[in-house]
């Protein structure tokens, strides 16, 4: 046998390996971004009138409608609700849970619970705290003396409640990843900064906050993609509502696509979200190729 | 000899279901989905439904599926289509009619049906829940589940509040006077509200009686044109929101149509719009004396009608489309659309239907019961249109950003209508 | 000193105190879900301490949903899901790691795009796939976008990179074909890999929701989750008690064994977290 036989063998037995797992990859990630960005310059075909083609028409309806750019926004504020302030609980519950604690193993497992429960089972469950009257939140308001309040029918609040359910969704998951890695550091460190009589918080912003930053950037993508494909909660919660003021991007999607039948405007939706994903996916290798050396 | 080889193969089970039940040789084998979209068993009851129905017809084998909400059930019936295992009939909302037209998915009645009997059959239902399935002069749907929106009140509080609990409010003002006083307060809290009328969900619905109370309708007969900024409509809108704004008779913001029966039940507020659908839940769960009546008037009284029809669907053959037909048959005889009713709070869809024993003595015993087949005096059809789902989500938006006071009544129907029109142009 | 000691364990009480609150806090839906689910129907909103136990709830819903069928669905995709990742995953680790062909990187990149874009991103387009296939409303469907996933593969690859070369040339020297090297060295060191994998991804997929609700039409393939969405969607009226019962009754296997084997659960979290 030559090298170069080998060698050639070697390569073939390697792509024979990868190949079942390549044709899926292609077939459920690869192709089908390709095909949405092809669909959205398409009309949506029915029985009596055939797809043609469309060129930019949907990318101008989409930036003529107004629930298009009302659902970005929330988005947005969704992002901005939930990632800074999953992550920073996150942070906490491992420190507390890192350290001796009386019932340490109880409040670890009550973190950690809503990670393994269904959102969609969940969401049903806050559906009761939320409801106005009857539900929890007011009757405990009620008790002292606090009127009700119409949470999921009030647009200035109604976001708020989805960004709070989804915070306590996430919290936990993310906990475990910093629990990880503060169990990864150096006792020592800790050690010789008591000797020192450094306080724990100045401790924890010197040395652990920036010994936990690989980590960090971890939660973070996870949090962005998250905040991206997190939906679920909606369908039993608001539907998007009231007049949008809770409808995200993938939940719109969804509807146009599956409930107004129109797969070519869904598919210009999702261009616009493959598009955000991308740049996130951009960024996060600029990143973590800079500053980490993480992998 | 074959039979023993097969049975063996597929174990002890199936040779005793195939000793036990007549041969496993259907004729014909149907798909239906069906939706659910109020409280209480009714999977169960469908199912015992279809039972009878194979029973008496031991041909055919009927796989009827539970699909979700009304949305679900288009969805899936729609997606079965297309995947190439295709439903042969489903019952589906009323409304779907166009959207269903415009895919080339269903076939008209008038096509199935052979003979002068069968003609007379598609006569025989009420004709305002007729309104829904008919267009361009054919019977597409035939109505299966089908409800009105009523008036619930708890009577303990009608009494309590120095109200006839036998006179309930017949028109707006009533309305409006009754609530102020069921309101009860304590301090700046509201501990009872005189009203709700749900606003998620299903608003466009809510909204169409509202419209209709005034006189006006939402939409032509051939599902191409909107009337959401007419005069009338806007003042309706504007009452709607009035009666929190103004009136301080209902919650401001958006009502959930999932909790409100709960917050009924509780006596959280003294009356509730919903559909009839939920009757029997509600005479179920209610602690005290409730009483339902039809919606009050403005210019004349008025609801939608809602709900669900049958549709059999265009990819079958000749001999399913038979099965079908005696399935729709089979499940809106008098007797069954009776018990339907009885099980459900869904009106019975043909006025033989009451004049069955059960149900007459059910509405004698009940009163309740016959409220909404009184209304469809008064009824008209649901909002449905071309592109339904779009044309539909515009106007929930519109309506409940005036709930929620984002927008002015006017501004928010004004372009709802532009919108609307800029999809319907092209139905015209 | 002694002043400082006091204030120092004060601030600590208030902490313990503040991570329990926390606890209670996170805690508080599931033990809702309890408590209305073990209560008639009257005490679903009214906390009354008197209130009498029943199971009531829980016959209700098993009575409402075929469950049996939605948990034997939920089963059949978690478990096939699972092989076919350890299989793909696997092959594809392995071919990374121990084997030069061109493309090679690539092909890596490739793999991780799908890091970022997951299968619920792509629904419009994989059920368009899907229904080419005749995939819709089948186990398989909801499966297979799932199969090769790149997580594993990236997992995996971390792991099989730091088997020594040795033990591999060892094993070649013996004889043993790719297959038997992979299967005899490989895995087994990768075994809490395997674990680590295993529990994330039967959680992840046993909660999964959104693409098995588009591509399921029926009760023989629905998984838990789109059946108690539409049993206890809120159109047909909120009825928490029952909603409550079929949640616990959806959720007991997983917290079940979650409950038994915590640390194994935290900790191969953690695993899967740290690579």
């Amino acid at each position: 046998m030559t090298e170069r036989t080998r060698l050639v063998g070697n390569a073939v037995y390697g792509w024979l390996l990868l190949l079942p797992a390549a044709v899926l990859l292609a077939a459920f990630t690869h192709y089908p971004a390709v095909a949405t960005l092809a669909q959205s310059l398409f009309t949506s075909g029915t029985a009596l009138r055939p797809a043609e083609f469309a060129g930019l028409d949907n990318y101008r309806f989409m930036l003529e409608d107004e629930v298009f750019w009302r659902v970005l926004e929330n988005n947005v504020w969704y992002a901005i609700g939930t990632i800074p302030a999953s992550i920073a609980l996150a942070m906490l519950m491992a420190v507390w849970v890192n350290r001796r604690l009386p019932l340490r193993a109880f409040v670890r497992m009550s973190y950690f619970t809503p990670t393994i429960l269904p959102m969609i089972a969940v969401a049903n469950i806050w559906l009761f705290f939320y409801t106005p009257e009857i539900g929890l939140i007011d009757q405990i308001a009620a008790g002292f003396g606090i009127g009700s309040r119409n949470w999921l029918g009030n647009p200035d609040t109604v976001l708020g409640c989805i960004i709070v359910l989804t915070i306590w969704k996430e919290a936990g998951f993310f906990m475990i990843f910093y629990l990880a890695a503060l169990q990864s550091l150096p006792p020592e460190l800790e050690e010789a900064a008591r000797l020192e009589g450094a306080s724990r918080w100045h401790f924890f912003r010197r040395v652990t906050f920036p010994l936990l930053m690989p980590t960090t950037l971890f939660v973070l993508i996870n949090a962005v993609i998250n905040s991206f494909k997190l939906v679920d909660q909606l369908f039993i919660l608001t539907k998007g509502g009231p007049d949008n003021a809770s409808a995200l991007l993938l939940y719109y999607i969804y509807e146009v696509a599956f409930s107004f039948f129109d797969q070519a405007y869904a598919s210009t939706l999702t261009v616009v979200l493959l598009a955000a994903l991308a740049i996130i996916a951009i960024g996060q290798f600029v990143i973590l190729d800079k500053r980490i050396h993480y992998r | 000899m074959m039979r023993r080889l097969k049975s063996a193969r597929t174990g002890v089970l199936a040779l005793i279901a195939g000793l036990l039940l007549a041969p496993a040789a259907w004729a014909v084998e149907l798909t239906m989905y069906y939706p659910v979209a109020v409280g209480g068993p009714l999977t169960k009851i469908v199912d015992g439904l279809v039972a009878d129905f194979m029973k008496e017809h031991p041909d055919i084998e009927v796989k009827a599926i539970y699909a979700g909400n009304y949305n679900d059930a288009r969805i899936k019936a729609l997606a079965a289509l297309k995947s190439g295992q295709p439903a042969q009939l489903s019952v589906m909302f009323s409304i779907d009619i166009y959207e269903l037209i415009e895919q080339d998915a269903i076939v008209a009645f008038d096509d199935i049906v052979e003979t002068d009997e069968e003609r007379a059959w598609l006569d025989s239902f009420y004709p305002s829940l007729m309104q829904n399935g008919v267009t361009g002069g054919k019977t597409w749907g035939i109505p299966f589940q089908r409800s009105t929106i009523v008036m619930y009140y708890n009577k303990d509080v009608f009494r309590e509040a120095g109200l006839d609990p036998d006179n309930p409010p017949a028109t707006w003002e009533e309305l409006v006077a009754a609530g102020k006083k069921l309101v009860r307060r304590s301090g700046d809290q509201v501990e009872r509200w005189g009203m709700m009328i749900p606003s998620t969900g299903y608003p466009y619905w809510m909204f169409g009686a509202l419209t209709m109370q005034n006189d006006q309708v939402l939409m032509n007969g051939d599902g191409n044109e909107t009337y959401f900024d007419a005069p009338a409509t806007q003042e309706a809108l504007q009452f709607w929101r009035d009666l929190g704004a103004v009136h301080g008779v209902m919650p401001s913001g958006t009502i959930e149509w999932g909790t409100l029966r709960k917050n009924f039940l509780e006596a959280r507020t003294a009356i509730m719009w919903h559909s009839t659908g939920n009757l029997t839940a509600v005479k179920k769960n209610a602690q005290f004396d409730f009483g339902v009546a039809m919606l009050p008037a403005n210019q004349r009284r008025g609801t939608p009608t809602g709900g669900g029809n049958f549709y059999i669907f265009k990819q079958t053959k000749p001999e399913e489309r038979r099965a079908a037909m005696k399935l729709v048959r089979f499940l809106t005889q008098p007797e069954r659309t009776a018990e339907w009713s009885i099980q459900t709070g869904y009106i019975g869809t043909r006025p033989d239907a009451y004049e069955t024993p059960a149900l007459k003595q059910y509405v004698v015993d009940f009163p309740p019961a016959a409220v909404a087949r009184d209304q469809l005096e008064f009824a008209t059809a649901e909002l449905s249109t071309y592109q339904t789902g779009r044309v539909r989500k515009l106007l929930d938006d519109a309506i409940q950003s005036v709930l929620t006071d984002q927008k002015s009544v006017e501004d928010a129907l004004g372009s709802a209508q532009k919108q609307a029109d800029r999809l319907l142009k092209r139905y015209r | 000193m002694k002043h400082s000691g006091l204030q120092a364990s004060l601030a600590q009480g208030i902490e313990n105190a503040a991570a329990l609150l926390l606890a209670v806090l996170w805690l508080s839906p599931l033990l809702y879900a309890f408590w209305a689910a073990f209560h008639p129907p009257e005490y679903a909103i009214r906390f009354d301490l008197t209130a009498p136990l029943t199971l009531e709830n829980f016959r209700e819903a098993w009575d409402q949903a075929p469950f049996a069928r939605y948990f034997l669905n939920t089963f059949m995709l978690v478990t096939s899901i699972l092989a076919a990742q350890f299989v793909l995953c696997t092959l594809a680790a392995y071919a990374f790691v121990r084997f030069e062909f061109p493309g090679r990187d690539i092909a890596f990149a490739l793999v991780l795009v799908q890091l970022m874009i997951m299968p619920e991103v792509l629904i419009v387009e994989n059920y368009r796939t899907m229904s080419h296939l005749g995939l819709v409303d089948t186990i398989l469907g909801i499966g297979l976008p799932y199969m090769a996933s790149a997580f594993g593969i990236f997992l995996l690859r971390q792991t099989f990179k730091t088997v020594p070369k040795e033990l591999d040339d060892a094993a070649r020297v013996e004889g043993c074909s790719h297959m038997q090297v992979l299967w005899k060295v490989y895995v087994p060191l990768a075994r809490p890999t395997y674990i680590a994998y295993g529990l994330v991804s039967i959680s992840y997929h046993w909660n999964n929701f959104l693409w098995p609700l588009v591509i399921t039409n029926s009760v023989t393939t629905r998984p838990l989750t789109v059946g108690l969405a539409i049993f206890g969607a809120p159109e047909s009226g909120v009825d928490w008690s029952i909603i409550s019962a079929a949640t616990l009754l959806a959720v007991a296997p997983l917290l079940l064994a979650f409950l038994l084997f915590q640390r194994q659960f935290v900790q191969s979290f953690m695993y899967a977290g740290i690579k």
